[in-house]
């Protein structure tokens, strides 16, 4: 009879393994539990080490900084500052802190904004978003290393709840930058029980160790499983968190997330796949959620190699590219075709939008450079390896074909190999993508520059440096937008990137998660979201 | 049997020692470093980082420092997760692959030895084609088709199971093991099978029949035995496949294991984490080829020596 007992103990396991089987979604409406897709396992919790989109969203429960974005419009809101005086000249802020507390208790002061500042500036850090304070009077000296004494960097504490700012020039997105992860307080007690002030890695971070002043406190990390935050009771505003605890799970592959979000386990998805956009815009049009995004979806053009260093193929290549047909027949997920390199902005800058489809056109200016199809080389066209921008390629590859002659090879590599050709300029065209920090132009201005590290065109252009700087120095934010779409003209003049489109947020959200309004940031404070029926 | 074991292990130290330095000039000469970033990673901070995790030496000093630190135990910090190292993600990720690997070898013992057993007992009835024609299908799916057709069969249209993750929901273990285990259940099943017919028409099986055993002790007590024999040779290479196995699964199904770490740190070319799992799982295939070595030697005294 042994095979009956084992026939009969597998189906044991079997049957005793599944349990009851009530998907989380469901039990959220008691438990208020919000459980998300968060992409890939974040690095680290640390605001002034990490970089990633997910590593944001989390920090956005654990730790508050001087103000938040609005759920509805991100304009600043009130955080740990209750308020704030600027000077008529736009260089000096004064903050007021409210009384805001760590989660163990102690109270935030404006010392905490000092020392965490100082922290995020230090060289030895190595911080990959110092650029974030270089408004500070010296903060980028500091940071490069020019000297050493932090406290001629432009900031101080008058009082414990006093916080002084000081700008090298007006910069009237500065509120702004205060809600970035990267400006947020850290607790200096915490950092340095567990290492030093200035060491990467610091173990600060861990659950047990971490102390922060967000709506939620850090509850419980399992690596490439969950991330767990609770309701925090010592955050200032702990009245408005209806939410008790939050999930972020790690779900770097879309399909596995669309399994996931179809079968109650998350709330809300970081993106869908593909191919389903389509087909779940007909059957739950009330669940799919798809918003324009702050950023630009290009490419990125070597203009060190030939024939790519002649701006008129620039030109001939842009005006070859119908970007609505891109939008509408390739990518197909509500993106917007873009004209500009700058994203459309409600914040009142209006980008030059001069860029056209006239392949007419195109041919012309190719004559004019001299090349006909027969002595045009072959160009390499280099993405990373994925079925979005590959259909995205192989239509661009038809298109110039079509209306220039011009031969296109496709290469695809893996992630890795696609940074590292393009940081060394190995490359003809890449295609490339860009999603601004903070609502400003500036933040994607600044970064065709010349020598910045995201340029890595080659292209660089006097004027264009200079009327960003103009910019910088402007008292008056519509003298300084006038100087940034000046500039912004001669970037979509010369072209060393052409923008194809805007991106959108996609993603799947169920009905009972109230609260959770699309804005271009895609940033939501979870302070302000509810799970209701 | 010693001597058996210490030429074994005789042979494993240049296997392993080849693995790291294969394993290590591969990671090295791959394009694509751990610090490209999207957000490109300025000169000063990509020096400091070099610095931080000795990538700034030559590759001979770095290439022996990692040595003589795997000599004691000291498998270097992971790159992708600044402040953890490849010990603290092995000691993860190891017991969720192991534990994932154990209940697809159960279930694949479970399942095969019945299914063999049933085959050999009524020998071209539709009892034997049945489950061994499944066997074959088993066989031939690879997990990743496997894998989320019962995703969408038992997740989404049943409703029954949990679709991913591992001890996070009651159930979420069953489809990952079903999915690692298929392919071995029926491995097993057509070994059993072979096995049992051998031995189910040997002389003292027709003894125990003529003294009026019942046919289940015949089965179970006298022929099961013998009949088992080629599953215990495979059990060895099988734990192997598991483990490997594991990669697959383990990305499909969303579980922490060291596969999934593994295929991560190649991604993220994450060095050190890349040596590390290699070694861990080149030691593990290592051993379970040592130790199914060992067993069949045990039932085989012509493999002794």
């Amino acid at each position: 009879m042994k095979y009956k007992f084992l026939f009969i103990l597998f189906s044991v396991f079997l049957i005793g393994s599944c349990g009851e089987n009530v998907p989380p979604v469901e039990s959220s409406y008691e438990t208020k539990i919000l459980y998300l897709g968060n992409g890939t396992e974040p690095k680290d919790l640390d605001p002034h080490t990490v970089t990633g989109v997910p590593e944001s969203k989390i920090l956005m429960a654990l730790i508050e900084g001087l103000v938040i974005r609005h759920p509805d419009g991100l304009e600043p809101l009130p955080g740990v500052a209750k308020n704030w005086d600027i000077s008529s000249d736009g260089k000096e802020y004064v903050f007021y802190l409210r009384d805001a507390f760590w989660s163990n208790g102690d109270p935030v002061t404006a010392n905490d904004f000092v020392y965490s500042w100082n922290r995020m500036l230090m060289p030895s850090l190595g911080s990959q978003y110092p650029d974030m304070l270089y408004d500070v009077v010296n903060a980028e000296n500091f940071n490069k290393g020019l000297i050493d004494d932090f406290s001629l960097v432009g900031v101080k504490a008058i009082d414990a709840q006093t916080l002084k700012v000081n700008l090298r020039n007006p910069a009237p997105y500065f509120v702004e930058l205060l809600a970035h992860y990267t400006t947020r307080p850290v607790h200096k007690a915490t950092i340095e029980k567990h290492g030093e002030m200035d060491s990467m890695g610091n173990q600060w971070t861990r659950p047990g160790n971490f102390v922060g002043n967000g709506p939620f406190t850090l509850e419980d990390w399992k690596l490439n499983q969950v991330i767990r935050v609770k309701k925090s009771p010592t955050y200032w505003d702990a009245d408005r968190v209806k939410l008790n605890e939050i999930h972020f799970l790690p779900i770097d592959n879309p399909t596995r997330e669309d399994f996931m979000f179809r079968s109650g386990r998350i709330h809300v998805t970081s993106t869908v796949p593909t191919e389903k956009i389509e087909v779940y815009r007909e059957q739950y049009p009330d669940q799919i959620t798809i918003t324009p995004y702050y950023g630009t979806y290009y490419y990125r053009i070597n203009i060190n190699k030939s024939p790519l260093d002649n701006k008129l193929v620039r030109q001939a290549l842009s005006l070859s590219m119908d970007r609505e047909k891109i939008t509408d027949k390739v990518a197909k997920g509500g993106q917007i075709p873009a004209f500009s390199f700058t994203p459309p902005d409600p914040n009142s800058y209006f980008p030059p939008t001069t860029l056209e489809y006239n392949p007419e056109a195109a041919k012309q200016l190719l004559e004019i450079a001299g090349y006909t199809p027969e002595n045009l080389p072959t160009i390499e066209l280099l993405y990373n390896t994925s079925e979005g921008h590959q259909k995205i390629a192989e239509a661009m590859q038809q298109m110039w074909k079509e209306n220039l002659g011009i031969n296109i090879v496709l290469t695809n590599t893996d992630w890795k190999v696609y940074l590292s050709r393009q940081n060394t300029g190995d490359y003809e065209i890449a295609r490339a993508g860009w999603i601004g920090d903070y609502q400003d132009p500036k933040s994607f201005l600044d970064m065709m520059v010349t020598g910045r590290g995201n340029n890595q065109t080659g292209w660089s252009n006097e004027e264009y440096d200079n009327l960003l700087i103009k910019a910088a120095n402007s008292t008056s934010q519509s003298e300084r937008f006038m100087h940034m779409y000046e500039a912004e003209k001669i970037l979509m003049d010369e072209l060393p990137i052409i923008p194809i489109y805007t991106y959108t947020r996609i993603f799947m959200k169920h009905q009972s998660v109230k609260g959770w309004n699309p804005n271009l940031l895609d940033s939501h404070a979870y302070q302000y979201i509810s799970i209701e029926e | 049997m010693l001597n058996l074991i210490l030429r074994r292990i005789g042979i494993a130290i240049p296997v392993l020692l080849t693995v790291i330095t294969l394993t290590f000039l591969m990671v090295h000469s791959a394009p694509g470093g751990p610090f490209d970033e999207e957000k490109a990673v300025s000169a000063e901070v990509l020096a400091k980082l070099n610095e931080r995790y000795n990538l700034d030496q030559p590759l001979s000093v770095q290439y022996f420092d990692y040595l003589s630190g795997v000599l004691v135990g000291d498998f270097g910090p992971s790159f992708r997760y600044p402040g953890r190292s490849v010990t603290e993600l092995i000691s993860i990720g190891l017991p969720i692959t192991f534990e994932l690997a154990l209940y697809s070898i159960i279930f694949a013992l479970c399942v095969g030895i019945f299914a063999g057993v049933l085959g050999a007992l009524r020998p071209n009835t539709a009892l034997d084609y049945i489950p061994m024609s499944t066997a074959m299908i088993g066989i031939c799916v690879p997990s990743i088709i496997l894998g989320p057709t019962l995703i969408l069969v038992f997740g989404i249209w049943l409703e029954l199971v949990p679709v991913s993750g591992w001890g996070y929901m009651p159930g979420d273990k069953i489809l990952p093991t079903l999915t690692l285990g298929t392919a071995y259940a029926a491995y097993c099943a057509r070994l059993t099978r072979g096995g049992m017919l051998e031995i189910l028409n040997q002389d003292f099986i027709r003894t125990a029949r003529a003294k009026g055993l019942s046919e289940t002790r015949v089965v179970v007590v006298h022929a099961l035995r013998g009949g088992l024999t080629p599953v215990i040779a495979f059990l060895g290479p099988a734990m192997a496949g598991l483990l490997a196995g594991s990669f697959v699964v383990e990305t499909i199904f969303g579980i922490p294991g060291l596969g999934r770490f593994y295929v991560e740190a190649a991604f993220n070319r994450d060095y050190t984490m890349i040596l590390g799992s290699s070694i861990f799982f080149s030691v593990l295939i290592v051993s379970f080829n040592l130790l199914s070595d060992l067993v069949a030697a045990a039932l085989n005294p012509k493999l002794r020596d």
